[in-house]
């Protein structure tokens, strides 16, 4: 993995977006608070992940990002410019350096277009390729995600879930962007595709300098690709901060029952349950003072009232909540989070075994 | 009941559908057994058969060719009429499934459909029927049962949807309760809850589960024994801490590698290359043979057998066991 350097590609500040949505009766009118003045940044070649409940916001978030949803407050500077006083052409010119990759790729590709067609079109409507160009760009591409040339004359109902993924990521890799907004890629996937991807996007990154915003609710991923963490709790972040400060120091109750929450691959290694009770309330009523009062253990009076502040809470992390410094400890793995050592040795004979037979195979 | 007689035993069974490119076997030559009060785990990738086999396990799914034996209690489900199943289904074996949308009537309460469930396989009358939905509902942790049994599906959460479709499976008081992906479109936090419940109920009630999951977390939680599907085949079969703590089938060990490390301390993944076979292209000899790192001459040709590695712990796989074979040296 490539470590991030310390510029700014993408800024956020105090981004937020409000719904308008039907109330009780049809005439009524209700305001719908799905991202409440978020800000962060990310690095170029950097990986920043947003994680949390279905519905706390994470995909209004990188929608405002790619300029699918209007912000109904906040600015978001991108490569130092602020991407809502522009023109529609300057515009239009930045936002291809944002690019959106989803969950289910099939929905986003057009099923009478071919392969090579849905590639070569983002890099011809940019004029980043001409007629004659296009099919050697195609074929870059292709390789780029790990396809053959011959799949450009194909189309999409013949691939698998995990190919489409990689003709969406091609797709998007078609107009050349630096940040890319990735909305849960690999959550509809089975882990050993998954791990295809996953190992795809990150020698991407390697190779092109590439960022991403990795929007996922699979916790283990999260831990394997990224460089930082934000943990979203109806519309806020509650923390975030580098990923180690996150998963082995989980300062935000919240954070930690999430993470406490995640199934372990071993026998008897997650903690007795720590199990957060109830669901994530309707953002159409979001609870008064710290929204996750009524979920928190460790919630008291002042929490009704005040809203907790993001504050810097060491190693580079930001948490909002009044207690942080005072909750016990939180201890993230435990101590039977590890494979047996028979299974260890196995893993390590398999890994060689695949890298031996992946280099005979590309070999000949 | 002897503790030693299986409550379902499963002896051959095969599924198949006819397609337009020919017959496919979704299911091919499955046998397993699921005691009392045991919790049967079985995994695999999308497409590997899961579905199909526990479906087919109640006769649920239309249009198939099945053949082989399911035996509950000794009696053999395949050879029941029709009605017969009717009674069982939903009575004695209860299901849950992944959309509790599918199995949740949307314009009828929930209290309603727990009712007629409950009047549909026992002869009790409304009042008691009700008394024991709103009992029901209660031990699966949803709040306010009583005004719950007024609501209708599209009112509740999908946390909440899926407790329903868990109080609904239960009211019959099912022996062995079948669960396809229970918590699979969920947070790991409500995950992670109706794990949580359906522990403590086996733990009541002593009821056998058989749960359906791709997710090797969910199964090391969850289960005492686990059958890895691949293919249409069981492939491995074993006590969950045999399982996780000595895997006896190349498959099984790619699945663990595919998956991020459990400390986070791993830089790059291991995948299984390729991709599951199409069930009409099956290759010859060993199904895993050509994602298989661990392939020699014979997989190509000949199918390996699931058999006993261990006591309890079954493989099909000509190389098992693995850690003695592999570390003795002259592969080949
Ligand atoms: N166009 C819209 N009109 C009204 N409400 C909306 C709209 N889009 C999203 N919302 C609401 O905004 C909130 C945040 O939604 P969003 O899709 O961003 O969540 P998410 O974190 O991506 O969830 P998931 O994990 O389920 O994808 C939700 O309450 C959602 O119902
Ligand atoms: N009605 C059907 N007709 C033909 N093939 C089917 C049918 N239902 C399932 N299959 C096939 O059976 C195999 C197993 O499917 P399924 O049991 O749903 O897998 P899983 O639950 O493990 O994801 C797949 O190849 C699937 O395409
Ligand atoms: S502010 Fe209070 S309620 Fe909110 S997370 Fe902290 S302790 Fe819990
Ligand atoms: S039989 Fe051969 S191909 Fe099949 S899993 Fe075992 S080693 Fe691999
Ligand atoms: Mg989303
Ligand atoms: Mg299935």
């Amino acid at each position: 993995m490539t470590s991030p350097n310390n510029a700014t590609l993408l800024q956020v500040e105090g981004l937020s977006k409000k719904f308008s949505v039907a109330g009780r009766w049809p005439w009524q009118k209700r305001t719908l608070s799905a991202v409440n003045d978020i800000s962060f940044s990310i690095a170029p070649g950097e990986t920043l992940s947003l994680v949390g409940e279905s519905g706390c916001g994470k995909s209004t978030a990188g929608r405002m990002l790619v300029g699918l949803t209007a912000p109904s407050a906040g600015r978001i500077l991108f490569e130092g410019q602020d991407l809502s006083g522009q023109t529609a052409s300057q515009q239009r010119a930045m936002r291809r350096r944002i690019q959106l990759i989803f969950q289910d790729p099939y929905g986003s590709l057009n099923p009478r277009m071919t392969v090579g067609e849905l590639i070569a079109e983002p890099a011809l409507l940019h004029g980043l390729a001409d007629r004659r160009s296009a099919n050697d760009r195609v074929a870059e591409l292709l390789g780029l995600v790990g396809l053959a040339k011959r799949h450009a004359g194909r189309y999409p109902h013949e691939f698998s879930g995990g190919q489409r993924q990689r003709i969406g990521i091609a797709r998007a890799l078609a107009v050349e962007p630096r940040l890319i907004v990735c909305d849960e890629p690999v959550s509809a996937l089975d882990v050993s595709v998954q791990a295809q991807i996953v190992n795809l996007l990150q020698s991407l990154q390697d190779r092109l300098g590439l960022s991403y915003l990795f929007i996922s609710h699979g916790l283990s991923v999260v831990r394997h690709i990224s460089h930082r963490v934000a943990v979203m709790y109806l519309g806020n972040i509650v923390e975030i901060g580098p990923k180690a400060a996150i998963f082995d120091q989980p300062s935000h109750p919240y954070t930690r029952a999430l993470l406490a929450a995640a199934p372990v691959p071993r026998p008897g290694a997650r903690q007795a349950s720590v199990a957060l009770a109830g669901d994530m309330p309707s953002p159409l009523d979001p609870p008064s003072g710290c929204r996750f009062h009524p979920r928190c253990p460790f919630a008291i009076e002042r929490c009704r009232r005040e809203i907790p502040a993001l504050t810097p809470g060491g190693d580079g992390r930001l948490v909002a909540c009044h207690r942080w410094q005072e909750i016990p400890a939180f201890q993230a793995n435990a101590p039977g989070a590890q494979h047996a050592p028979k299974t260890t040795r196995l893993l390590a004979l398999y890994r060689q075994a695949a890298a031996n037979s992946n280099s005979r195979m590309s070999s000949n | 009941m002897t503790p030693d007689v299986p409550l379902i035993e499963v002896r051959g069974l095969r599924v198949g559908f006819h397609t337009s490119g020919g017959t496919v076997a979704a299911v091919d030559d499955v046998d397993f057994s699921v005691r009392t009060g045991e919790t049967l785990a079985i995994v695999g990738e999308s497409g590997s058969g899961k579905s199909v086999m526990s479906l087919s396990l109640l006769r649920l799914v239309p249009s198939a060719i099945t053949s082989g034996e399911i035996l509950f209690h000794g009696e053999d489900l395949l050879a029941k009429p029709a009605h017969a199943m009717r009674d069982i289904r939903g009575g004695r074996i209860g299901m849950i499934f992944q959309e509790p949308n599918t199995s949740l009537n949307p314009v009828q309460t929930i209290g309603d459909q727990i009712v007629e469930a409950i009047q549909l396989h026992e002869a009790v009358g409304k009042a008691a029927a009700r008394a024991r939905a709103v009992e029901v509902l209660e031990l699966t942790g949803i709040p306010s049962p009583k005004a719950r049994m007024r609501s209708y599906p599209h009112e509740l959460s999908g946390g909440m949807r899926q407790r329903a479709m868990i109080a609904m499976a239960l009211a019959c008081r099912p022996e062995l309760l079948i669960a396809d992906e229970p918590t699979t479109a969920l947070d790991v936090t409500v995950q992670a809850q109706i794990l949580d419940l359906m522990r403590e109920l086996k733990a009541n009630s002593g009821a056998a589960i058989i749960l359906i999951t791709h997710d090797l977390g969910v199964v090391a939680e969850m289960a005492d024994r686990v059958a890895v599907m691949y293919a249409g085949r069981i492939v491995e079969i074993a006590p969950v801490t045999d399982l996780f703590d000595g895997p006896e089938h190349p498959y099984t060990i790619g699945l663990l590698s595919s998956m991020p490390s459990i400390d986070g301390d791993s830089d790059t993944l291991t995948p299984i290359e390729g991709s599951m076979p199409d069930p009409l292209a099956l290759p010859a000899g060993c199904r895993f043979q050509p994602r298989c790192p661990f392939a020699i001459k014979r997989c190509a040709v000949e199918a390996p057998p699931l058999e006993t590695v261990r006591p309890g712990h079954l493989s099909a796989c000509w190389r098992a066991p693995l850690l003695e074979t592999l570390t003795r040296g002259g592969q080949q």
